[in-house]
C-alpha cells in the first residue's frame, strides 16, 4: 500500500494540468512502515523529451533529489508521470522501461473529466500489479 | 579501500572500475543506470575504463523514461 496526502495529490494533478499536453514526471521519498510506504516528499522534475506521449527525467534533477531525500531521512519510493490523453495504466514502453522492481509506478491519467491516479509494480518480467494507493 | 556508493560505505579488497562496481554494489541491471564519481557524470563507454579510488563517492540510479506512447 502506497499512502499519499491529499496536497501532494493535488499539487501532482495541478502540475499536470498546467503543463497538458505535455507529459510531466517526478520523484516520490518516503518512508516504510510495516509494509506501508507513505509518501513524504515529491519531487517534480523536468521532462526533458517536453513530449506528450514520453518522459525522460533529467538525470541531474534525479540525483539531486535523490540526496535531498538521504539528507532528510526519507528513500526513494518510487515515481510518477502524467498521461494527458490515455488512461491510467502502464504503456508498453513504461513497461520496458521500467527497471526497478522495488518501485512504486504512479501514473495520472488526464484523459476524462477528473483526473485518475493510480499506482503499480512492475517486475524484471514485465509483469504489472496495481497497488493499492490511499490518498489522505 | 573504502568507497561510498548511494551513501553506503563500501570496503573493496581491491581496486576496481565502476562496471565492476555495479556487480559489488548489486545494481540489478547496471546497463541502465546513471553514474556519478564525485558529482561528475560518468559516460557509460567510460565505466569499464574508470577506476573507482579510496574515498571516492559513487552514485548510482537507474534512467527514468516511459510515456504513454504504444499504449
Amino acid at each position: 500500500m502506497l499512502v499519499l496526502k491529499k496536497s501532494d495529490y493535488d499539487a501532482i494533478v495541478a502540475y499536470a494540468q498546467k503543463h497538458a499536453p505535455l507529459e510531466i514526471c517526478g520523484l516520490l521519498g518516503g518512508i516504510i512502515q510495516d509494509g506501508k510506504k507513505q509518501v513524504e516528499q515529491v519531487y517534480f522534475l523536468t521532462n526533458v523529451d517536453k513530449s506528450a506521449e514520453h518522459f525522460s527525467m533529467n538525470p541531474q534533477e534525479q540525483f539531486a533529489a535523490v540526496k535531498d531525500m538521504r539528507r532528510k531521512g526519507v528513500g526513494l519510493l518510487g515515481n510518477f508521470h502524467s498521461h494527458p490523453a490515455t488512461p491510467s495504466r502502464p504503456s508498453e514502453e513504461d513497461k520496458r522501461l521500467a527497471y526497478d522492481t522495488g518501485a512504486s509506478y504512479l501514473i495520472l491519467s488526464l484523459c476524462d473529466r477528473e483526473p485518475v491516479l493510480k499506482s503499480f509494480l512492475i517486475d524484471k518480467n514485465k509483469n504489472v500489479t496495481q497497488e493499492e494507493l490511499v490518498i489522505l | 579501500m573504502k568507497v561510498t556508493v548511494n551513501g553506503q560505505t563500501l570496503e573493496l579488497e581491491k581496486p576496481v572500475n565502476i562496471e565492476e562496481l555495479l556487480v559489488l554494489a548489486k545494481a540489478e541491471q547496471p546497463e541502465y543506470v546513471t553514474v556519478q564519481k564525485n558529482d561528475e557524470f560518468i559516460k557509460r563507454e567510460d565505466f569499464a575504463i574508470t577506476t573507482v579510488a579510496d574515498g571516492d563517492n559513487i552514485e548510482f540510479l537507474y534512467f527514468m523514461g516511459g510515456g504513454a506512447a504504444w499504449d
